[in-house]
């Protein structure tokens, strides 16, 4: 018998991975959450039937979120992730002896859980005790937060279900008044490519260019998402990303990382044509 | 035939059985399913086209029921306590007429608040009744008109014995109730009639936390808004009646200005919405006003907005408060309501009900999620933060009591002349002007034009308010009465 879970990139592209077998299937009060063994790609962590990260391409999504504003802000101490169940982006934060607390605000506890599980490979350090976790609705939590974070990381899943509060202006506009005075926010940007996310992308965008005097989005290249052409939004009150580099600090950290590097971190802001059209910064 | 019970929904049956009919369409609508217009199938569905029918034998005539609407119309009688139900497919606009037409003549006096909804103004205009208006208490702070005190009341029927009937908000815009029961039984005692304007009370009927409702109260005709708390389409509405008045008038009264050709889509709505409102109102209402509730706590919490609730409940001019109703009084923070209405659609892509100068109206029903509530809070949060004011030139008041020169209708048909806003002073309006929403109106006709009213058209203008009401479109010049 051959299994294929099928993830729907647009209303009329596809894209399939044969599954040896599932693991999970559990309806939680928001989500449907799936797990899959595959073939290709290891473990499959997939949300309301839309695939959200695999072993085989998530470090490439988490080193990207992650360490890209650890290489420009010299000292992050207190962190925000939004989001983030599966563990990914705190097991790359938790690299940094530097970083003192991790909030971590997830709205639903079942991923969590479910990830510890079955997905070790990302949430091997959600225990870690600098980890604090808030299962509560993000904007709530933002809301009551002034000038507390070095960085906010906003790893959360597309914008059309409930994450949608995620991609708002009031939703940066509360980051932007968490934020210290030298604060970063970073964001999954979803991609530029079809279409039906371009939208997103530019709306997104705009909103946080409007809330914050540095903005500008940056890619990098996740085989499993839709096209594959991916892009993560940096933003702050102070750091240029590219002049404020801390190269030489960062590479005598010795962290390991498989895909980041801080050459491709100056590469990765030089946007393609179509990119910076869509984000009228050309 | 056996016999129908709230499960049912006798509309949507017969429709749904005309669609799988396959009936061959020799009638209107002329698009034919869709077929005739492809453009217009393919943005409202094929479904929806399909369902667009005209009155047929077994799909019953809303102008004359006696099978499907007649049943329908006897459940949603059952479901909200009343005699008798009308569907109306013109707006809450044409209940609120035909219930004023259907107990009044030229010359009848009907009592109201002055913070009616236009329509039953209008509804003067067109027959020719004389309103008897009462004075609405009004709060300072928030400067907004309350319900009718009891008293009032009483004084306005002792010196009005000839009234044909009382008209009550039940509740206003933002969530206020009168006593409604003290007045039914006021009223009874001196053989008026009590009407109810329900347009935002349709939810009273199905929860007991809700303000009690006006069928409940003793009242004898109620104008239910079903698409506005229903969950019904927009448009298709509810007239409830009690046996105090003649059905079969009432009926011949609403044919005289509605429609012929109902349309089904909305009839069927109503159909579907009264049996949801049956068998899961409770919960969707328990859900209604915990999502309120918590909206209320979060963004008074945030401090500078003040989203008023139970507290304002004082025993006579707020004799209870709709909870489901999230009004919110901004001026505090140096902002009109409609300042913060727009910013909320234009920065934020939030679209609230209404702001008018000192407060805005957030609409909360079960089809709401955290995750917008959330949103709400949110960019409050971020427009107290980014547009904070000081409080001072805030405009801080919103009820004026009005002068009536003469009744609606004459004023309206008299002769009239256009002027100047501005130069109107001291002049008797010929027309309306209103901010809409929430189409409360500031100048009605037969009423004189004041200093204070003018200083208020002119506040709301200069702060984004959507003025309506006047023949000219612009609202620079304004009809006046020439009296001879």
């Amino acid at each position: 018998m051959e299994l294929w879970y099928t993830d729907q990139h647009t209303k009329d592209v596809r894209f399939s991975i044969k599954a040896k077998k599932q693991l999970v299937s559990h309806e939680s009060e928001f989500q449907r959450i799936d797990i899959l063994e595959t073939q290709e790609y290891g473990r499959v962590l997939v949300l309301d039937s839309e695939l959200m990260i695999t072993e085989k391409d998530e470090f490439i999504y988490h080193e990207m979120i992650t360490h890209v504003s650890m290489a420009v802000h010299p000292n992050v101490k207190n962190v925000l992730v939004i989001g983030a169940g599966d563990g990914g982006t705190i097991r790359e934060l938790t690299k940094y002896d530097t970083i003192e607390k991790i909030d971590m605000v997830e709205v639903d506890k079942d991923v969590v859980e479910l990830c510890k599980m079955y997905m070790p490979t990302t949430a091997c350090k959600l225990d870690d005790e600098r980890v604090h976790m808030h299962f509560e609705e993000e904007l709530r939590f933002v809301r009551w937060k002034q000038n507390e974070y070095d960085l906010i990381i906003v790893d959360c899943a597309d914008p059309f279900g409930p994450a949608e509060g995620l991609f708002t202006r009031e939703f940066y506009g509360n980051c932007f008044n968490a934020l210290k005075e030298d604060g970063i926010l970073i964001n999954q940007h979803e991609s530029p490519f079809y279409n039906e996310h371009s939208k997103t992308v530019q709306k997104a965008h705009k909103h946080i260019t409007s809330v914050f005097p540095i903005s500008t989005v940056y890619q990098c290249h996740i085989p499993s998402y839709p096209s594959g052409h991916w892009l993560f939004g940096f933003a702050s009150k102070k750091y240029d990303p590219i002049k404020d580099l801390k190269e030489e600090e960062w590479n005598a950290l010795n962290i390991a990382t498989r895909y980041y590097n801080t050459d491709l971190h100056k590469g990765c802001f030089y946007l393609p044509t179509y990119v910076k059209e869509l984000l009228g910064t050309k | 035939m056996s016999v129908r019970t709230q499960q049912d929904t006798p509309i949507h049956a017969a429709l749904e059985e005309q669609r799988l009919n396959r009936l061959a369409h020799f009638d209107v609508p002329g698009h034919k399913g869709g077929r005739g217009n492809k453009e217009l199938k393919h943005f409202l569905g094929e479904t929806t086209l399909s369902l667009d029918m005209n009155s047929m034998k077994p799909l019953d005539n809303l102008c004359h029921p006696v099978s499907v609407i007649k049943e329908a119309q006897e459940l949603a009688a059952e479901a909200f306590g009343a005699d008798d139900a009308f569907f109306i497919v013109n707006g809450t606009t044409a209940a609120v007429q035909a219930m004023i037409m259907s107990v009044c003549k030229a010359g009848d006096k009907v009592i109201m608040p002055r913070n009616v909804h236009r329509s039953a103004i209008n509804a003067l205009v067109v027959c020719g009744a004389l309103p008897v208006y009462i004075n609405p208490g009004a709060d300072k702070r928030l400067g907004i008109p309350l319900g009718m005190s009891v008293e009032d009341v009483r004084q306005a029927i002792l010196k009005n014995p000839d009234a044909k009937a009382v008209l009550v908000n039940n509740p206003t815009y933002y969530g206020i109730c009168s006593n409604l029961r003290e007045i039914v039984k006021i009223a009874h005692e001196h053989g008026m009639l009590v009407l109810a304007d329900e347009a935002h009370g349709t939810h009273f009927y199905f929860h007991e936390e809700l303000p009690v409702s006006a069928m409940e109260a003793g009242a004898d005709m109620a104008a239910v808004s079903m698409h506005k708390t229903g969950m019904s389409l927009t448009q298709s509405s509810i007239l409830l009646t009690k046996r105090s008045v003649n059905p079969d008038y009432v009926r011949q009264v609403i044919n005289l200005t509605q429609t012929t050709s109902a349309s089904y889509l909305l009839l069927s709505s109503l159909d579907i919405a009264r049996k949801h409102l049956s068998l899961n109102g409770k919960q969707l209402f328990d859900k209604t006003i915990q999502f309120a509730n918590y909206a209320r706590e979060e963004i008074n919490k945030l401090g500078g907005y003040y989203a008023f609730g139970q507290e304002l409940v004082n025993g006579d001019t707020v004799f209870a408060f709709d909870s489901t109703k999230l009004s919110v009084h901004t001026s505090d923070i140096g902002l009109a309501g409609i300042e913060v209405y727009d910013m909320l659609r234009d920065d934020y892509g939030i679209q609230i009900e209404f702001g008018d100068i000192g407060n805005f109206l957030a609409i909360i029903s079960a089809g709401d999620r955290n995750l917008e509530i959330e949103r709400l809070i949110s960019a409050l949060a971020e427009i107290k933060r980014l547009h904070k004011k000081d409080k001072n030139g805030m405009f801080d008041h919103e009820y004026i009591d009005p002068q009536i020169v003469m009744g609606p209708q004459e004023a309206f048909y008299g002769k009239k002349r256009s002027v100047p806003i501005t130069k109107s002073k001291g002049e008797i309006c010929g027309e309306f002007v209103m901010c809409y929403p929430p189409g409360i109106p500031l100048l009605a006709p037969g009423e004189r034009i004041t200093e204070d009213i003018l200083n208020h058209i002119a506040y709301a203008k200069e702060k984004g308010c959507f003025m309506t009401g006047t023949e000219d479109m612009k609202i620079e010049n304004i009809n006046i009465v020439e009296v001879e």
